[in-house]
Order: C-alpha cells, then structure tokens, then sequence
C-alpha cells in the first residue's frame, strides 16, 4: 500500500515562543457574551457565592451597610445624603464589576463549551458484532465495541483504528480545517468522537465510555464550573485575605483614635461610617480581589485556545516552572519521517542486491521509512513491489529492543536496523563485516543522516541513508528557551554521531542518544533528583511511565490511550513543539497575578494620601499639608478615590483576561521590567487618575 | 511529659549557672580587679563619702556650679525617687514651656551678668535625674556667678573648669562635658588652700 | 546633623560589620555541633548541663515537639520568675528589705498582675518594666530572675532561629534539631562569654558591681541622697546582649551607674546588635550562599541608618516651641544643643538618638534618654521601627525569623512576577507556608491596633480594679497627638517584644499589665510558633536546582524589593494610627503650638 501522510499542523510562527492566538481565539469583548456576563453579575451578588472571595465579600458588606447609611440619610433629609447614596452606588459597582469579570471569564469558556456540545448532536454508530453490523445510538456504545465509520459519517466515539486508513476532519475538536490522516497501526491510530471521516473508511475499537469521551472532557474544563482553585491561587487568596484583615483592623480602630484625637483638639468630627467604610474598601485588594479568579479561568482557556487539553490549573502552572524540557527529535525537532535516499553496497555487493533486500525487508513496515526505502527501489533500480504470499515469507517486526526488522524468506534472513544491532546478527550468523561498512556507517552519521544497515545471515550488504530535516525555527526557539533558564534535551533512537549532528544543527543543550523507554524514564529521574522540574511529550504505550514520571507530561492527541492517561495535558494538534507555547502560557498565567497584585498593592498609596487629610483635616487643620493632590473637599476626595478603585477594575479586565504580555528574558530583567511597570507604575497612576476623578466631580457638582 | 521535666531541670540548672554562678564570679573579680568602680566610683572628701563621681547631686548655692533640671523625687537627684528620673515631657507639652520659662527666668535672676543665650542642657532635665555632667557653655554662663560668690576672678574660675572638662571620648565619641561634683570639690579645695 | 555625630554612626557601623562575619561563622559552627576555640573551655560545662538535665542532643526532634519544647521552657521560666517575684521577701541578698515589712518609704509592691506582667514580659525577652528596678527588687532578684530570663529567653529565641535556617538546608525529613541542644549552646557558647568580657569591661568603665545595701551619703550641701547599689554590670551586659533589655534602674542605660561613659554607650550598643546581625552572617553561611546572609544584613542597615540619620538629624534641630522661648539649640560654642530634654549630657542628641534607633530597630527596648521627650520626627521613626515587627536586625533570633517572614512574603509576589511558582533558596513557597506568615503578621500587627483602640474606648468605674482612673487615657502625661504616641508605643513595644516605653504613661495598673502582657505573648508566640510550623514544613519538601529561571534572592533588586515590601505593609497598616500621632505632633509643634 501506499501511504502518503500529511505532516501535522504546526504553529504559525516558529521563530517565537510568546504565545499568539490559537486557532480558535476569539475577540475579546464579544457582544453576547458580555450581555450574559453583565446579567451574571448581578447573580453572582449572592452572598454565599461572594463569601468564597474573602475581599469582595468585605465589599459586599460595605455596600450593604452603606445602603442602610443612605436609606438612613435620605430619610433624615441630611446634606450629606448626596454624598452617601454616590458611595453606595460606586461600593455597589465595584462588587458588580468584578463579578463582571469573572462572569467574562467564564462566558467565553461557556461560549467555547457551546460550540463543542453542538458537534455532540444525536451519532449513530454502525456497530459490528459477531461479523454483522446494526445501526445504534452512539450513546449505546461501550468501551470494546467495534465500530465501522464510512465516508462523510461522523465518528461516534473515542477510540483506535484498528484497521483500514482514512481522511479525518478533526475541526469539531482542534479547529483546523485541514484533514488529517488516522490509520491502523503506529502511532497516529487515536480517533476522537466528534471528528468526521471525509475519505475511505475505518474500524474503530471504541475505547471510552460515553460522557467519558475527550469531548466530555474538554467542556467541563472550559465551562469552569467545578473548577478546583490551584495551589498557587489559594496561596495568593491566603495572602490577600491576610491583608483585607489588617486593613479591616486598621480601619476599625481608626475609629476610637479619631475619637480621641477629636476630644484632644477640640475642634472637627471623627470620621462617619460611609467614610470609614470607603476607606477600608479602598485599601483591600479589591483589584486583584475581584480578578483573581478572572486571571485563572481565562488562562485555562487560552491554553484551551491553543488546542492543548490540560488536566488541571495545576498542570499549567507546573509548565510555567519548568526547568528541563525533554524534546523527542522525530517530528518534534525534525519534520517527522526521514525518507531514503540512496543505497550504499558494501564488500562487492551490488546496488541493485541490495535494493532489492532493502525493499524486501521493508514490504510489511508499517512505518514511513520503509516505505520510502520501498518507493526508493523502486524508483531507482525498478523493483516492482511483489506479491510476498507466495514465498511464504515470515515478516518479522521491529521492535525497540532490537531495533531491527526484516523477512524471512526462501531460506534467507534478510534484517535491516540499527548498525551495532545487524552487525551482532552477522556476527551472529559467523560473518564478519568489512571495515568500509563503519566507514560509510560512520560517514552517513556525521552528516546527520541515520544509516539502516542490511544484511542477508552472515553476508553484510550495505547501508540505506535516511536523511531527516531538522524543523525552520527551532533554534530561534531554542535560544529564547536558554534565556528563560529552560534546558533542552533532544531524545532519540538514533546513534550518537548522528544525535550529536542533529542536536548541534537544531540548537539543544544536549541530547540522549539510542534512548530506549527506560533511558528515558532514567534520565527524567536523575534530573528530577537535581531538583528540576521536567517536561515532556509523548504518544506511545511506552511512553506512558515517563509521561507519569515527568512533572509536565504532554501526549499527543494522536497517541495512545495510555499516553493520554499518563500524561497530565493532551495536545489536540499532536505538535510536540506545543509544549514550548505552554510553558509560555504557564508563564503568564502566574505573571499575571503577581503583577495585578502589586499594582492593587501599590495603589494603596495615592488613595491613603486622598483620604486620609479629608478625614482629618477639620480635627488638626494642619493635616491639609497630606492633600498632595489638591483634592478641593474632604467628600470629592474620598468619593475620587472610591470611584477609581471601583473603575480600575474595569480598566484592567483586558489585561486580565489577555493575559500580562510576556517576553522570555531571564528572571532578573523579567523582575526588574515588571516591577517598573506594575510597581512602580501602580504607586504613579492613581494620582492623576483621583485627581482626575475629583476635578469631573467638581465640574458635575457631584461632590 | 517527658519534655516538661527537661524543661523544669534546664531552668533550675540554667537559673544557678546564669542567675548565681556568672554575677557572683562577675562581682568577686569585679571586686577584685576594679574595686573603685564596682562600688560606685565613690567620692570621698576628708574621708567622708559626698556622693558618687557619677550620679549628680543638687547644688542650689550661689558659690556652687548648679547642675542640670532634675525631675528625680521632689527635689531633683532623688536616687531612688519611686516615679523615676525623666519628666516625660512630649515637646508639644504646654507643663514643659511653662516649666523651661521659669527656669530661664530663675537663671537669669540669678546670673544676671550672663547675657548670651542660655544653654539647651541647663533648661532641660535629663532622662536619669541623676545627670551629673553638664556642657562647658552652660558652666561659662554660671562661671561669673560662682565667681563673684567665691571672690575669685573669672580667670581662676574658667581655668578650674578647663581643667575639669572632659572632652569627647577618643575625640569623637559623646559630648564634651563638666563634672559638677568633682569642678565644686575643685572649688572648695582652692578655696581651702588660701 | 553635627560632624562628630555622623561619625560615631559611621563608626559604629563600621565595627558592626566589623564583628558580624566573625562572631556569625563562630556561631554557624556552634549550631552545627563542630568545635571552635572555646569548646575546650566551655564543652565540660555544656555537657554537664546535659547531663544535669537529662538531656540528649543526638535526638531529632518534629517541629510540633520542638514547639511545644519552647513552650514548656517557657512556661516553666514564667512560674519561676512569678515565685520569685512575689516571695523576694524570702530570699537572700536584699539588703533594703523589698518585699518584706521593712521595705523602705516609696517602694513599690509586686502586685500580682505586676508579677504577672513582669514575669512574662521577661520571659518574651521584651523587659517591659512597669516598676523601678531600684524601689521593686532586691539583687536575688534582679541576677537570678532578671538576669537569668534574658539568657534562657534569648537562648530559645535563637534556637528557634537555628530551627527555620534548617528548614532551608534540609529535604525530605521534616526534623528541625533538637531544641535543648540548641538553647544551651545558644547560652553557654555565645550568650554567656560575651556577657562575661562585656561584665568585665563595662565594670572597668564605672558600671557598679557588688552586693552591698544602698549607701546613704550627706551632700556637699548637706543634703541626704541615697546610692543605690546592685551587681549591675553583670546584668547589663546580658541585658543588651539578649535584646532582653531591661535595666536594673529604672532610669535604664540613661542612668550613670549602668552607662557612665561614651565609650559604654558605644559598647552597649554593639552588643544589642552583634547577635542580631552576625545571626544574618549564620544564615548565609549555613544556607551556603553567603550573599543570601549579606543581603539581609544590607537591607536591615539600610532601613537602620535611614532611620539613625533622620532621628538625629530631627533631634539636632531642636524642639521649635522652646527655641522660641529663648533656648539655644545650635550645637557647637561648648554645647550639644538640640532637644536636650530627656538626654543625658555625657551623650548628648547624637548618641542619645543613635542608640535610641539601635534599640528600637533591635527589640532590644534599652533606653539611654527619654524616648517620651523626643521630637515627633523622633518618635516617629522609634514607632515606625517598632511596628515593622522587628525586622530591623531585630530581638537576638527572632529578628532573623521576622526578617525571613518578609522575605518570604517579597519572594511571594516576586517569585510570581517572573511567572514562577514562588521559591526561595530552592524551597517552595506555597499555601501552608504564607498561612503561618499571613497569621504572624495580622496577629502581631492587630494586637497593637485593637489593643490600643480599645484602651481610648474603655471606662471603668471610679476605684475599679481595673485602673485607679475612669479613663486610661488619664494615665498619660502628654495630652492630644503626643498621648496617642505614648499609648500606641506602649502596644507596639509589647507587640514587638522590644520593652521600650514613651515613659509619661503610667502602665503599672491591671489593666495595662494584663493587656500589655497578652500583646507580649502574642507578639512572642505568634511569631515563633508559625516560624517552626515553617521549618517543619521546608524540611520535608525537596530542594530544587537554580536555574536562569530562578529569580535571584540577593543584590540590589531583590534588596530594594524587601525594603519596599517591609516599608509598605508597614506603612499601609499603621499610616491611619501614625497621623493622629507623630505626624499631626509634627505639624503642630512647628506651628508653635503646645497642648495642654
């Protein structure tokens, strides 16, 4: 048969790690999802629900308690009246704009959940059982069943092609349009329910059951309503409640001290309830307060977005902190399939002798490889592919132990596989191999080709040159991976001259050589044992305890099941490079919220500076020395620096929900950069922004 | 527990070691090594302990050096006054004001051929009350009264105090200074030996 | 600001780091078990201390019973410090008969709450004294009550230290030392030999030592003045050297006999911060990354001689009300000048205010002049140092922990900053950890606030037992902001365990004693405990390498960040109390108006 396989999709830009729109991004402020976000925000003012976020629900009660002061005023037909009611409102808004965006968050990932459950319409499946087939609802369908899915019918589950090879579009799931190849045996056997067969035909073992299928999956993960706050996030809330505290008890005993400096001077009054209210609900962390659980959802979702299914927040986060990356070099780092280029005789052989056992030994590989070589003879030297039945010939398989494959046949024992691996069999076999084979073997190697050696018993015949190509891009992406502090291992089945070549042509820190699965797994330990975290990718059943074992383990969608269970997220595109997107997203998840958090932090500052001589100014006049800003009343000052804390929110939903923009520097210019802009930046801007604010106010009259 | 009787047996042994052990063997070698300071650096005048080099004492007469405002007892200099030796005073106290213009006034009243400004330290108590130094300018501005009290020049009186004026340690630490106690014993000993 | 005053600071700052690299690796090998050079002196005592007491430093211990092992030394120094206070009647070398019938006119009884005050006050290494130590105690007393709570109080706050520095060093354990091990050597390797020569020295320089009963002496005028008398020098020395503090007179290291000279004062404030800083030395070094030690050190001196120059540099200027009133305050033409109130002459503002910053950034609460008569400014960076929570070097070990408290919370926000997990010195920074730092800092910080709210807002009946007044605010001697600053400095000063007092408040009433005690247990425990938790938590999880990735802990741009952090929360928490007090005073004393 004849196979052509289309490589997978890829990432736009290779060059650059900073994560660019997924292939299912969406605009930001879509207009129905903000109309069911402003509507949730008013059902998310249930008490219950805001007690799980401990400085809002402060808020909460601060605007419930200036409602009553207001009611109380108004009925009083006090002057202040005016000034309460705005308090109350701007209180009321501040609750309701970060419920806003949080019901933003959460609104696009329903929006993405939608969409995914609309490709989940009523299936049938042909299911086929004791060699008939009957049509059944795909929601009949167990995990074991097998199924037949035929030219322009949707697969009805999560499965494996166990026969037959067909055209996919996969575009319910991964949003690309462009069809992929699904076919029996190897590596890119997984099919996923949903996905619709658009050439041939297929049989699938149905391997899930149903509301168990990737599909099931990845709408509870979006639509984030059993999301599990990650450890990171409940650190962070343990630290913010922390602080609501303290201000809570600074404001709070603000007051006998008012009361007593009042009595002392003489003169003024001690600060009203409203105005001890605002200025509590000023100093809480009601910026990161209200976009914590924003930051998180929307990171979820725009690793969603890049097609990759993470098992958990945590996992992102894990990615963000990784330190070792583990990179498998077919496919990953080289376009995947090294083809055949030219046949190498050795000892006297004839070029088309060896051919002709090359393609031979090369008629039942399933693999690419051989089809090459089979293609390559017959190209060059004419050998038509033959009808092997009638030679009784015994195939025998390649296995990752002894890295060889080949036939038996008419008496012969034709092998072909890795050098070291055939030149034992010939040894085996009482031949000896002429020195010219290393020679060639060795010269092949260095230039970063993989020599197959053939071999018929004891007669050594020369050697196939496989050439693999090393991807556009990846030492760009290699460099910027150095510079965040991140090592690149390369892992290959190749031999070492031929690693070396390839490790050094793309750009890695190092590379493991002739790696078997235990290899692997030997190497993820011993540097976990240094203390690093690891990442890495994977799709075969054997990969699946390394999977386990790395701290980020990602699996490619087309992969096996088992490496889909092992690892803990699942890249739907099955791009191993995609790790490198999600270590970024992981990145900028966190960053995110460190830098919300000091600037909600930093703008303590100005509001203290606002509110504090509007306070205090009647009891010790002197204290108008402290109105740096020039706020023109002790009402306008407060109510400015209210209404900023409340609009802020809003102001920085975007940045929220985008995410901080990242750039792969090391940590120091990282810290630096971030800290001028959010810290620094964050004691800055309130000023213009209150006094701003305050100068609106006394042109309107409002305060 | 087990760890409670630890506790109880290190405290005991600890108290003996560090509570009767360390400042007995520190008060038989201080005794030993440094008796004058052990016992209070102690001034004796024919004989008869006046007092202690370090702890200042009043002096109200005019052919004394008068020492600093003492807030210790209610006399000033009380060593073991019970509401101890600071006034307390925050500088926005009006009590402070009012008690440092009385003490100007009563100064000027009784140094009237002092015209410069008066010394911070004269007007001030100390923290101890017990302060028994105070600065060469406030010892100049009293050096006429003391003077014309002993019928002595100026001159005479000056040198004394120069002579008993210490300067800063090492030349940089601390304030220069003059023992009151020890610049009256001064006096008193020249007026003697006429 | 005056040429020689600028110099004695550089002076002291340079023998600061001068003696910080020494004494914190000598104290690096003591807690790691290695000899030095005085283990062939003192090694027979600390064995026989082992022995006496039964215990073996080879066990490992859990942090929940290396805590409970400090609480219950604790508790056990507590009761006997308590006896010995109230039945000092009973016990020997008290020549003027405190305690007993025959106790002199003036003296003052210890009441129990007094007791209770006392004995906790000492037992959190705060020394909080609300009694004159010359008109209370008698020399049994004072050397094995006194003295001895500041050597076995300091020893376990040390130990503490060494058990969060081994959180660090160690994986996948979850043992922390052993707390008697620890405490001892704390006391005979370190504590007690620098005590001795610095006994030695300062008994050279005219601080008293000897047994005998107080002297009555006739004046040159006739007058009668008694000499108190006591074994001072031995007291004084570990009084500074155990950021204990509390002085044998009431009048502290302002009164002659305990600080006579210039050269004492200097001395005096080298040991309240020899342990503190060479602790930080003893921490890069057994972290093995040195820089990690030194930035800590820089950042405490930074925040140290920002405040140094500012309280001198205000204290020179003088109090504006009484230059108007005709005081001279210009320093040179034989004077100090300055705000001389409460000051002692031989020290003059710039010591006087130098060592007042040391003592408040230190939790050690010595004073050598009236902190209550210092300028707003003044007061404001002694306040400001003391609601920091003793970072500023801090009390001998628990300025190490406190320190390291703030460097975990920096290290929170910075870590995420760099899109990291947080980490420090490879340790995972993560939920449990910033529960116990979190509770640390609102209990120590809520405790001052809520405490002194509620000591405006209480009123009690005339001749309750409570307080002899209806209002505790009539305990204060200065009135309007000035009073705000002696009852809120009063609470930071248990809070932070440091013992300092703006001495115009009268705190020796039930009520004081009681809350200001409760604010000491908090403000000892509450740091100490979590800091353990901590420690037992680092060392079970695993050490992880430093890559590029890693954001570094160390030089300037991680300094500058832990002093912005330690500043702002601060700030942020105490801005409302401080503007009311110091910072209104300011305002007002330089419109030149006094309060009644």
């Amino acid at each position: 048969m004849m196979a052509t396989t289309a490589t997978p999709p890829t990432s736009n830009d290779v060059t650059s790690i900073v994560p660019k729109k997924g292939a299912r991004a969406r605009p930001l402020f879509d207009p129905p999802i903000v109309k069911r976000a402003v509507g949730d925000s008013f059902l998310k003012l249930n008490p219950r629900l805001m007690m799980k976020n401990p400085v809002m629900f402060v808020v909460e009660v601060g605007a419930l308690m200036t409602t009553i002061l207001a009611v109380r005023d108004f009925a009083a037909g006090a002057a202040i009246a005016g000034f309460t009611f705005q308090i109350t409102l701007w209180l009321w808004f501040t609750v309701l704009f970060a419920n806003f965006a949080e019901a933003m968050a959460e609104g696009r990932g329903k929006a993405q959940a939608d969409t995914l459950r609309k490709t989940k319409t009523e299936t049938t499946a042909r299911r086929v059982r004791n060699g008939s087939a009957e049509i059944v609802a795909a929601t009949q369908l167990r995990s074991g069943d097998v199924v037949i899915v035929q030219l322009g019918e949707t697969i009805p589950g999560d499965g494996d092609v166990i026969e037959g090879i067909a055209s996919v579009d996969e575009s319910a799931i991964t949003g690309e349009s462009a069809p992929v190849i699904r076919e029996s045996g190897g590596d890119r056997s997984a099919v996923t329910g949903g996905t619709k067969v658009l050439s041939d035909w297929i049989r699938v073992k149905i391997t899930s059951n149903p509301g168990e299928t990737f599909l099931d999956r990845m709408i509870a993960l979006v639509e984030g309503a059993e999301r599990q706050k990650t450890p990171n996030e409940i650190a962070l809330n343990i630290v913010i409640a922390g602080l609501t505290l303290v201000f809570l008890l600074a404001v709070v005993t603000l007051y006998p001290f008012a009361v007593y400096s009042v009595a002392a001077s003489g003169s003024g009054t001690a600060p009203s309830v409203t105005v001890l209210i605002s200025l509590l609900v000023c100093l809480i962390p009601t910026t990161i307060g209200g976009l914590l659980s924003a930051i998180g959802i929307a990171g979820m979702d725009r690793v969603m977005q890049h097609n990759v299914l993470a098992m958990s927040g945590k996992a992102v986060e894990a990615a963000g902190d990784v330190n070792t990356l583990l990179l498998d070099k077919t496919g990953t780092i080289t376009l995947g399939n090294r083809q055949a280029v030219e046949f190498i005789p050795v000892g006297g052989v004839g070029e088309s002798e060896l051919a002709d056992a090359a393609q031979l030994s090369s008629l039942a590989d399933e693999t690419p490889e051989g089809r090459s070589i089979v293609v390559l003879a017959k190209q060059r030297y004419n050998i038509r592919g033959r009808e092997v039945a009638e030679h009784e010939a015994h195939f025998i398989p390649f296995t990752a132990q002894t890295r060889m494959s080949g036939v038996d046949l008419d008496g012969r024992r034709i092998r072909k596989g890795a050098t070291d691996s055939v030149v034992e069999f010939v040894h085996e076999h009482g031949g000896t191999v002429p020195t010219e084979l290393m020679d060639v073997t060795d010269r092949i190697s260095r230039s970063g080709g993989t020599p197959l050696v053939v071999a018929d018993r004891e007669r050594a015949l020369g050697v196939v040159h496989l050439k693999d190509v090393v991807k556009g891009g990846m030492r760009e992406r290699f460099e910027q991976l150095r510079a965040m502090g991140i090592r690149t291992i390369m892992i290959t089945g190749d031999n070492p001259l031929t690693a070396a070549a390839i490790a050094a042509e793309a750009g890695t820190d190092d590379f493991l050589a002739q790696a078997t699965p235990k290899d692997k797994m030997d190497l993820i330990k011993k540097e976990q044992a240094g203390g690093r975290l690891v990442a890495m990718t994977g799709d075969g059943t054997n990969d699946a305890p390394a999977l386990a074992q790395a701290d980020v383990g990602l699996a490619m969608n087309t992969g096996t099941m088992a490496a889909k269970e092992a690892g803990n997220m699942v890249d739907l595109d099955s791009n191993p490079t995609k790790l490198i997107e999600v270590v970024a997203i992981g990145k900028q998840l966190l960053m995110t919220r460190g830098a919300l958090t000091t600037f909600s932090i930093a703008n303590d500052i100005a509001k203290y500076f606002a509110i504090l001589p509007a306070m205090f100014m009647t009891t010790y006049p002197v204290m108008s020395k402290l109105n740096i800003m020039g706020l023109h009343s002790p009402t306008s000052a407060v109510l400015a620096a209210v209404i900023f804390n409340a609009l802020i929110i809003i102001v920085l939903i975007p940045l929220a929900l985008r995410g901080v923009k990242y750039r792969p520097m090391n940590a120091g210019a990282l810290l630096r950069r971030n800290l001028l802009i959010y810290g620094v930046g964050g004691v800055i801007a309130p000023f213009p922004g209150i006094w701003a604010i305050d100068r609106l106010l006394g042109l309107l009259g409002l305060a | 527990m087990k760890q409670l009787m630890i506790a109880v047996r290190a405290t005991l042994v600890l108290a003996l070691v560090t509570g009767v052990a360390y400042p007995l063997l520190v008060t038989g070698l201080s005794q030993l090594i440094f008796p004058h300071q052990a016992n209070g650096s102690l001034a004796p005048v024919h004989g008869k302990i006046v007092g202690s080099e370090l702890i200042g004492q009043r002096f109200t007469k005019p052919q004394y050096f008068h020492g600093r405002p003492s807030a210790a007892g209610n006399d000033g200099y009380d060593a073991i006054a019970p509401g101890g030796g600071a006034s307390n005073y925050g500088p926005t106290n009006q009590k402070l004001v009012d008690r440092v213009q009385a003490d100007m006034k009563t100064f000027r009243a009784e140094n009237p051929t002092f015209t410069g400004p008066v010394p911070a330290d004269l007007l001030t108590t100390s923290g101890s009350g017990l302060d028994p130094d105070i600065s060469p300018a406030s010892a100049e501005a009293q050096a006429g009264r003391v003077a014309s009290a002993r019928g002595m020049t100026v001159e005479a009186v000056r040198q004394l105090i120069a002579a008993h004026t210490q300067g800063r340690q090492f030349g940089i630490l601390g304030e220069p200074r003059v023992n009151v106690l020890e610049l009256n014993l001064a006096l008193d000993q020249a007026a003697g030996a006429k | 600001m005056t040429w020689p005053a600028l110099g004695q600071l550089a002076i002291f700052v340079a023998m600061l780091v001068a003696i910080t690299r020494p004494l914190g690796a000598y104290m690096a090998a003591v807690y790691s078990g290695k000899r030095t050079f005085l283990s062939p002196a003192l090694s027979p005592l600390e064995r026989a201390i082992y022995r006496a007491c039964g215990i073996n430093p080879a066990i490992e211990q859990t942090w929940t019973s290396y805590a409970a092992a400090t609480l219950l030394f604790g508790l056990v120094n507590f009761a006997l410090f308590y006896v010995l206070l109230r039945l000092q009647g009973f016990l020997p070398w008290n020549p003027q008969g405190f305690g007993t019938a025959r106790a002199p006119a003036g003296s003052l009884p210890v009441t129990p709450d007094l007791a209770f005050n006392t004995a906790v006050s000492f037992m959190t290494n705060t020394s909080w004294q609300s009694y004159p130590g010359e008109m209370t105690l008698g020399y049994f007393a004072q050397m094995a009550g006194v003295g001895v709570q500041s050597f076995t109080s300091a020893a376990a706050g040390m130990a503490v230290a060494v058990a969060l520095i081994r959180g660090f060093i160690r994986e996948r354990t979850g043992f922390v030392g052993n707390f008697w091990a620890d405490m001892t050597r704390s006391a005979v390797y370190v504590l007690l030999p620098i005590s001795f020569v610095g006994a030695l020295f300062l008994c050279s320089q005219g601080v008293i030592q000897c047994l005998r009963p107080y002297l009555q002496v006739a004046t040159v005028e006739g007058a009668a003045q008694t000499l108190p008398m006591g074994p001072v020098a031995s007291q004084e020395s570990i009084k500074l050297l155990s950021s204990d503090g509390g002085g044998f007179f009431n009048a502290n290291s302002a009164h002659p006999f305990e600080n006579p000279t210039p050269l004492t004062n200097l001395l005096e404030m080298l040991l309240m911060l020899a342990v503190p800083a060479g602790m930080t030395y003893t921490f890069g070094r057994m972290v093995n990354d040195r820089r990690q030690g030194w930035t800590l050190f820089a950042v405490m001196l930074a925040l140290f001689g920002a405040g140094a120059l500012a309280v001198t540099w205000s204290e020179q200027a003088g109090n504006p009300i009484l230059s108007a009133a005709g005081v001279e305050h210009r320093p040179g033409l034989g004077q100090a000048g300055g705000n001389m109130e409460g000051k002692e002459t031989r020290f003059g503002v710039g010591a006087s205010a130098l060592f007042s910053v040391v003592s408040t950034a230190s939790a050690d609460g010595a004073v050598n002049s009236s902190h209550d008569s210092f300028t707003p400014a003044g007061g404001l960076v002694q306040l400001f140092n003391l609601t920091t929570g003793e970072v500023i070097f801090g009390g001998v070990g628990t300025g190490l922990v406190s320190m390291l408290f703030m460097v975990v919370v920096t290290v929170f926000i910075a870590g995420l900053l760099v899109g990291r997990t947080p980490e420090y010195l490879g340790k995972k920074v993560e939920a449990k950890e910033m529960k116990m730092v979190m509770l640390s800092l609102v209990a120590t910080s809520g405790v001052v606030l809520v405490l002194a709210g509620a000591a405006f807002l209480m009123r009690f009946d005339r001749g309750s037992y409570w307080n002899p007044t209806p209002a505790l605010t009539e305990n204060l001697t200065n009135h309007g902001a000035h009073g705000l600053s002696e009852l809120l400095y009063a609470n930071a000063s248990a809070a932070a365990t440091n013992g300092s007092a703006f001495g115009g408040l009268n705190a020796n009433t039930p009520w004081f004693n009681l809350t200001l005690g409760l604010a000491m247990l908090v403000g000892r425990f509450l740091v100490i405990v979590p800091a353990l938790a901590i420690a037992g938590c680092l060392t079970r999880k695993k050490r992880l390498a430093v890559t590029g990735g890693t954001m570094p802990t160390y030089g300037w741009l991680f300094g500058g960040l832990l002093v912005g952090t330690i500043v702002l929360v601060t700030a942020l928490t105490f801005l409302p109390a401080l503007a009311l007090g110091p910072i209104a005073e300011h305002y007002l004393m330089h419109l030149g108006i006094p309060v009644r």
